[in-house]
């Protein structure tokens, strides 16, 4: 039988404000427990809630960045349960009228193929606290810092047809949040979480399949195993007779599997009303024209133009535009350097890439900033020196703060193109190997590349590379 | 001495005829002496008063003035008062000191006012004869076997007994006005907004608001002066200048047009209040004021409306009482569950308890729009009534309560029959209107009042109508203190 | 709607709140005639009627996005039932 997977995401951004979404604390991680929860985060008699203007304003950007219907008039409603980081005993979400509506983006799956995903909803809530386990003998642990950060909670259509596109989804909304700067997207400090809703059935069936909702999945490698894994429990449950339960799962990636959280099981009726002390919000026009007129150029409009006016492959220029700081960075070299963008485009995704992934950083902490990267690729560009010496250069940029020019000043790296000087070098070389050439003469061309090693080991790598070919090649031939 | 209104005390103060020490201790003694039978505190800060009127007579002798410096006051134990015990009538509570202050707390503050302790009320808020505190009945000072009103019970037997001039309170249903009412003095509910609720433990939010009682409405005109006023810490506090109370007190009455609701003149109420009634408003007619019916067709389901919204806000409200961060816990619990149904169930009294089942039925699936759905909506028509009526008059004007305060105990067994009792008072919380208590008569030597409703923000025009009566009627100085 | 002792128990659990065994019947028959008192509502047709949240007309407001507090964990803590290296402590939640 053929089976199709259907799956729907449910995506929670934390905003990126100062403070949290109803009070005045500060919103930073990783601070000691308790110590950034004022009255209002710990729920203390009497309290009140007080909404975050730019928790507002990051919400109407996701709305205009997705094409989303904006919820002029929008509600903030309580959804009512018990829990120990839950300090109210309600948490302030929205529900009947969210902050945004309607809305789509673009994913791009393999061989350039393009499908819409549509976005049911986004509505604007507080997070809760962490509830620590192990920390202390037979207690659990509260901590309530994180408590009132403020979150958009974005939840997809269910358009997606695999984990693949899943993942191409999730990461299109990671780059969208982080491109208008709503969310630092720090998957691994909890600023994006995702949870799947994934069922099964049987392909040509306009019936959705009985949903399981996967919860925890801080990457995107998981995100996909964990859509995987569960796709596969729910084929052999059905083709095994049995039925898929509607639950909760949680995956566990130490095993690579999903399974059922208990705890969560019992059904819970959160008893959603309009919180009695929040007023209907309202969104002005002139508000959502002044919050259009500060997006920036958003990731499918840039990276048309980089194919457009960079001339790149649409595979460069989608690598480029992913996230905003890469894009920026690139077009600053392009314009500083002097150098085409197809090179530029390489040094960024290739040599520079590979060292921050080596050292674990993101681009906004390279050692080697945007200026000092364009005197190293204008240097490249002028054949002031080769490519190859480039790199190196750059590892001694990368440990100091040099700039390119010093070192090749300091070092002698000026690559050679003085002819008489190559020529000299040439000459040594085929004079010193006189068993290579005749081979060579003797129709084993295979061996220039020998000759152009001695001669670049000569010239301790700074012949250009171009010139000493020709030369090569015309000597050679006697 | 204790006699004194707030209005009198100030003149006192100002002039040196006495100073804030010497009538803080009198009334502190006073306390000492009535309260261990009436009842009406939960807490009498007796030292910190003490030290707060030596600071005021200090300030007055350093030449410093504020509008209420030195005069002495009480809270109702429901605002939260920044080092001092804050219970709101519940075991829960027992033992919780806020580490901040209510918005009112700290404006009656800054007005200068001396806070000789907290007052008793019904837990939570919920009730209407405070016969649901923790922390024991109130007695009414007019009679051992009466109950005082409630939930500001404690508020409006205090002012009675003059333990002290004046009193904050709050109204959900009525819980300024009905106290005021069986008590015999006078209380104001603010326009929904008017007064912070900051600080102040929520029982419904979109209904509770915080308003004076004191014996004139001249003293609830001081206070009033001071409460009012926007905050931005509540969401809900309305962004407009506060009228000057005082100021319009003594305004005339020509023209004013004023509506009684056929509904309130009906079977239900006492002949003997209807009675009082008709006496008052001939007076205020004597004084240029006009009578024309008016219709609130839909009044008779305020009840029923606010019997699910309250309950339902309130379930949600009290859920923060879980015992993990502050208040009472229950000892050894087995389990997270235990911990919060014990902790629940031991610490919310039986009324509370009662109101948080039916609000969370009201709130649940199957049963949300036919219940608190169908409520809002009733709200809304009866709003709506007031809006049409307000095209007619300037206020609305009935009784407080259909009958002068019951027996202790009278209407504790039977929920709905107390409910009732809230008759009058509910239709202006529904509505987020400003209403006024005024004694008008005694029934039976019991106290009765007579109610004033105003349009939205109209609070100047309720204590002027209701000074300028009590300038031509002594039912306000009438007290069972000794 | 009349409501009967399981109801009730549903509710108290919904409500975490413990409900004295012999005490169930009686809120049920409490809340059943606040229930009836609340159904004389059905008398008006309501089907037009906007429902009404709020007794104001007001809008929310807006505060700007400054952080006002610092650490205030010592004087909230001080009133706290059980805490520990500054967490709260409840009873272990199993997972």
């Amino acid at each position: 039988m053929q089976w199709e997977t259907v799956i729907g995401l449910e995506i929670h951004a934390q905003l990126a404000t100062d403070s949290k979404i109803f009070s005045s604390s500060s919103t930073q991680f990783g601070s000691a427990p308790n110590t950034q929860a004022n009255a209002v985060d710990l729920g203390m008699p009497g309290v009140l809630p007080v909404l975050n203007r730019e928790a507002v304003n990051m919400a109407v950007k996701f709305a205009l960045a997705t094409n989303a219907r904006i919820g002029k008039r929008n509600v903030f409603a309580r959804k009512n349960y018990f829990y120990p980081d839950l300090p109210k005993g309600y948490q302030i979400s929205q529900m009947a009228l969210p902050i945004v509506g309607e809305g789509e983006v673009e994913i791009e799956l393999e061989d350039d193929v393009k499908k819409t995903v549509g976005i049911t909803r986004a509505h604007l809530e507080e997070d809760a606290g962490k509830s620590v386990h192990d920390l202390f003998h037979g207690q659990t642990g509260v901590d309530l810092n994180r408590a009132g950060t403020p979150l958009l909670e974005i939840v997809s259509e269910p358009d997606m047809r695999s984990a693949k596109e899943a993942v191409a989804y999730a990461r299109k909304i990671h780059s969208l949040v982080r491109y208008i700067e709503i969310c630092d997207g720090n998957m691994q400090e909890g600023s994006f979480r995702c949870d799947a809703n994934v069922s099964v059935r049987v392909s040509g069936s306009e019936k959705l399949g009985t949903r399981a909702e996967i919860k925890n999945l801080n990457s995107f490698r998981f995100l996909e195993r964990a859509i995987n894994f569960e796709v596969e429990r729910q084929i052999d449950i059905i083709e095994g007779g049995g039925e898929v339960v509607q639950e909760t799962r949680l995956y566990d990636a130490d095993r690579d599997e999903t399974r059922s959280m208990r705890s969560k099981e019992e059904a819970n009726d959160y008893r959603y009303f309009p919180d009695p002390d929040l007023l209907p919000v309202e969104i002005e026009d002139s508000l959502i024209e002044a919050l259009r007129g500060q997006l920036p150029e958003l990731p499918d409009q840039r990276c048309a133009r980089f194919i457009s006016e960079h001339k790149l492959p649409a595979y460069d220029a989608g690598v480029l535009t992913a996230d905003k700081a890469t894009a920026d960075y690139f077009e600053a070299v392009l314009k500083q350097s002097g150098a085409p963008a197809k090179i530029v485009s390489s040094w960024v995704t290739g040599e520079l890439f590979s060292r921050l992934n080596k050292d674990g950083l993101e681009l906004t902490a390279s050692p080697v900033d945007e200026h000092r990267f364009s005197g190293l690729l204008a240097r490249i560009h002028d054949n002031t020196i080769s490519g190859k010496i480039g790199k190196d250069i750059l590892d001694k940029m990368w440990a100091s703060e040099d700039e390119a020019d010093h070192i090749i000043d300091k070092e002698g790296l000026r690559q050679i193109s003085d002819s008489s000087e190559l020529e000299k070098m040439i000459d040594d070389v085929i004079a010193a190997n006189p068993s290579q050439l005749a081979e060579y003469r003797g129709g084993k061309e295979k061996l220039l590349s020998y000759f152009v090693g001695q001669v670049m080991k000569a010239s301790r790598g700074k012949a250009n590379p171009g010139q000493l070919n020709q030369l090569l090649k015309d000597k050679l031939k006697g | 001495m204790h006699d004194k209104t707030i209005a009198r005390i100030r003149h006192g103060l100002a002039s040196g005829e006495f100073s804030s020490r010497e009538i803080c201790e009198h009334l502190l003694s006073r306390i000492d002496q009535l309260n261990p039978s009436c009842n009406a505190f939960i807490s009498v800060s007796s030292e910190l008063a003490l030290q707060h009127a030596d600071d005021a007579d200090k300030r007055r002798a350093a030449g410093a003035d504020s509008p209420l410096l030195g005069v002495p006051i009480a809270h109702k134990d429901i605002f939260c008062t920044n080092g001092v015990r804050t219970s709101c009538g519940s075991r829960m509570l027992e033992n919780f000191v806020p580490p901040y202050n209510a918005t009112v707390v700290d404006k009656l503050s800054q007005a200068g006012v001396v806070c000789l302790g907290k007052t008793n009320m019904d837990e939570f808020a919920m009730g209407s004869s405070n016969e649901n505190s923790y922390f024991g009945n109130v007695v009414n000072p007019w009679g051992s076997n009466r109950v005082p009103g409630g939930s500001s019970g404690g508020s409006a037997a205090a002012v009675a007994a003059r333990m002290v001039p004046g009193c904050t309170g709050t109204d959900t249903g009525g819980s300024i006005r009905q106290p005021a009412s069986f008590c015999g003095i006078t209380g104001i509910k603010p326009t929904y907004g008017r007064v912070s609720r900051y600080g102040m433990i929520a029982f419904a939010s979109s209904l509770d608001q915080g308003g004076p009682m004191a014996a004139t409405a001249e003293d609830c005109a001081l206070l009033l002066q001071e409460m009012a006023g926007f905050d931005e810490k509540d969401s809900t506090s309305i962004d407009r200048p506060v009228d000057d109370y005082c100021g319009s007190l003594n305004d005339a009455l020509d023209g004013l047009k004023v509506g009684l609701p056929k509904q309130y003149f009906t079977e239900g109420l006492d002949n003997n209040i209807a009675a009082s009634l008709q006496a008052s408003i001939a007076e205020l007619e004597k004084m240029g004021a006009s009578f024309v019916e008016v219709d609130l067709p839909n009044q008779h389901l305020s009840v029923p409306a606010y019997y699910v919204v309250a309950p339902a806000e309130c379930s949600s409200n009290l859920s923060r009482f879980d015992g993990v961060r502050y208040g009472y816990r229950c000892d050894n619990p087995a389990d997270l569950e235990d911990l919060y149904k014990r902790s629940r169930g031991e610490g919310f009294g039986r009324e509370v308890k009662r109101r948080i089942l039916i609000g969370t039925y009201v709130l649940s699936a199957g049963y949300f729009d036919a219940y608190y759905l169908k409520a809002q909506k009733i709200r809304n028509l009866i709003s709506e009534d007031f809006t049409s009526a307000f095209k007619e008059v300037d206020m609305i004007l009935g009784p407080t309560t259909p009958t002068p305060a019951f027996k202790i105990g009278e209407n504790s067994a039977d929920p709905v029959s107390m409910y009732l009792n809230d008759i009058y008072t509910i239709p202006a919380n529904l509505a987020g209107l400003p209403g006024i208590s005024v004694p008008c008569g005694l029934v039976d030597d019991l106290p009765v009042g007579m109610q004033l409703v105003g349009n939205y923000f109209t609070e100047a025009r309720l204590l002027n109508v209701a000074h300028r009566f009590q300038q031509v009627t002594d039912w306000h100085l009438k007290s069972p203190a000794k | 709607m009349a409501v009967d002792e399981d109801t009730v128990r549903a509710m108290a659990h919904l409500a975490r709140v413990q409900i004295d065994p012999d005490r169930v019947a009686g809120y049920a028959t409490e809340m059943s005639n606040v229930l009836a008192l609340a159904e004389q509502m059905e008398e008006v047709d309501t089907s037009d009627v906007e429902p009404m949240a709020h007794p104001t007309h007001a809008v929310q407001r807006l505060r700007d996005d400054v952080v006002l507090e610092g650490n205030e964990r010592e004087q909230f803590q001080e009133i706290a039932p059980e805490t520990n290296d500054g967490y709260y402590l409840v009873p272990q939640v199993i997972e």
